[in-house]
């Protein structure tokens, strides 16, 4: 367990380097969304038909989404790409442990950590002067909570699978920009999952990524019940299991047909 | 003049060829380029799909200015993204060696890098525009066709100007603000719906200070013989469009004003 700890030490030092960049980050979330909410404001107030899912919900899903804009699953790690194209994955390979999870961890904290150095600002003030309303339960909080957590694991999970792809170079880059592509799609980042047309949704709701944004956010609201709460979490831990498994067996298959040029 | 456009034609045209020597790279990057900017159709279709209309525009309104503003932001990240890279540039102290040039700073970064991929969002935003076009009950005169011409052109000095201002900033920080970026990708953003939809600050943010107002939503007015709820005259929408090259205008004077400002970093 301990050189995987150091991993996401190591990178926390790092991250935290970098302060005003999270800060910037942060008041770029905020400007979005105050453009987003103006926008779905305007939408609400132009059709007098009930909505799926209300005005104020909608606002606190977008300044939800917004606080936690880093952890959608939208890069490949940039170390690990450049270890593969730069030939080093081979002495990565030289020490005693476990390629994968060195490599999911480093993928963890690039998520984990810019969210918890980015979020708080935000939702202090979208909470203050922007509309983000608390969660309407204890259940509902609670489930929201360890919904994150898992969001968290999944969104890694989903990045470490896209980094070990691009052990097939160009195929790899592909797939990876299809993957985020669908990741801002069909997590809810762009629009909440309830306001889409159904047949739209019945896709996003068939692959991974609405996990990552849209069910740890409706748990929030309570739009998912906290009863359909114990559900919605096992779906999301299938995934997380699902695409561990699904990296390690790219992995080792990228592995045994790896050629490393010397020099 | 004419000797400044050839040669930053060659500078172009370099910079194309050796993008095209990755040809499956190039192709990935630009469909990706495409796929990005078509979710954000995706999102604004199914938006109208379950509202109808946003005060009163309907999804082949809004799909005009849409178009008009992915155009040229697109035309503005392919001709002047050297602007954007300038940071890396900067510290590495390759501007020293454009300083020793006989030519003009700003026309030596901007042919640095042209970036063809960008013709992703150039297509996805064409052909908005054009399916917008063909759907509207407008009558495409040769004056507005022109109109929109002149409001995309505009529009990509806009954001051309926006490119050059953050590079500007380098010369002081010596690393772009992320900041201009809530202004560029954000005006996108924002110029996607018509301005009337957003609070009096914020219109007046981006009408007085960026004047992205004045290359989309008011020309608009005029291609779509609209009434504007915010009460523009007409003689300005269809004189609008000349605000983005001001703003070009002036974006150079000052970046020439912070080149007399450079210190190299010595690297």
């Amino acid at each position: 367990m301990k050189p995987y700890l150091a991993v996401v030490a190591a990178r926390f030092r790092v991250h935290v380097q970098y302060r005003a960049a999270a800060l910037a980050g942060a008041g770029t979330q905020l400007f979005w969304g105050l453009i987003r909410v103006m926008i779905f404001e305007a939408f609400y107030r132009s059709s007098t038909a009930v909505q799926p899912i209300s005005m104020a919900q909608v606002a606190s899903y977008v300044w939800l989404s917004q606080a936690t804009f880093a952890m959608l699953p939208d890069h490949v790690e940039a170390e690990i790409r450049d270890t593969i194209r730069d030939g080093n994955v081979a002495s990565e390979l030289l020490r005693p442990v476990d390629i994968y999870w060195v490599w999911y961890c480093r993928c963890l904290s690039f998520t984990l950590i810019p969210t918890l150095m980015r979020c708080f600002p935000i939702l202090l003030l979208a909470g203050l002067f922007f509309g983000l309303k608390p969660p309407p339960s204890a259940a509902a909080a609670a489930a929201a909570g360890a919904a994150l957590l898992g969001a968290m694991l999944l969104s890694s999970a989903i990045t470490a699978l896209v980094s070990i792809g691009l052990l097939w170079t160009i195929s790899g880059e592909g797939i990876a920009r299809l993957s985020f592509a669908a990741a801002y799609l069909f997590s809810g980042m762009m629009l909440p999952l309830p306001l889409f047309p159904d047949w739209l949704r019945a896709i996003a709701v068939a692959l991974p990524y609405h996990g990552v944004i849209d069910v740890p956010f409706r748990l929030y609201l309570g739009h998912i019940p906290p009863s359909a709460a114990p559900a919605a979490l096992a779906a999301q831990a299938g995934w997380i299991v699902a695409l561990v498994l699904a990296g390690r067996l790219l992995l080792k298959r990228g592995l045994t047909r790896l050629v490393v040029q010397g020099g | 003049m004419p000797g400044t456009l050839a040669l930053y034609g060659r500078y172009a045209s370099a910079s194309v060829k050796s993008q095209l020597e990755y040809r499956a790279s190039f192709l990935m990057h630009a469909a990706g380029n495409f796929l990005l900017s078509g979710i954000d159709f995706c999102t604004l279709w199914a938006l109208f799909n379950r509202f109808g209309t946003i005060r009163g525009w309907t999804l082949a309104e809004v799909a005009l200015l849409y178009g008009m503003v992915n155009l040229s932001f697109a035309l503005a990240e392919a001709l002047a993204r050297g602007f954007g890279t300038f940071e890396t540039l900067v510290r590495h102290g390759g501007f020293d060696r454009m300083l020793l040039r006989p030519r003009s700073t700003a026309l030596q970064v901007a042919g640095q890098e042209v970036q063809l991929m960008r013709v992703g969002r150039f297509f996805q935003g064409g052909g908005v525009l054009l399916w917008a076009a063909a759907s509207l009950d407008v009558r495409w005169t040769a004056a507005k066709v022109t109109l929109t011409a002149a409001a995309i052109i505009g529009g990509a000095c806009l954001f051309a100007g926006l490119f050059v201002l953050q590079a500007t900033l380098t010369f002081f920080t010596t690393s772009t603000l992320e900041i201009v970026n809530t202004v560029t990708y954000g005006g996108v953003e924002t110029a996607q719906y018509p301005l009337s939809v957003y609070r009096p600050w914020f219109r007046g943010f981006f009408t007085f200070v960026v004047p992205l107002a004045c290359v989309n939503y008011l020309p608009a007015h005029a291609l779509l013989e609209r009434n504007d709820p915010l009460g523009s005259p007409s003689w300005l929408r269809w004189a609008a469009p000349l605000a983005g090259v001001l703003f070009l205008t002036v974006a150079l004077r000052i970046w020439e004003l912070g080149v007399r400002h450079y210190r190299s970093t010595g690297s």
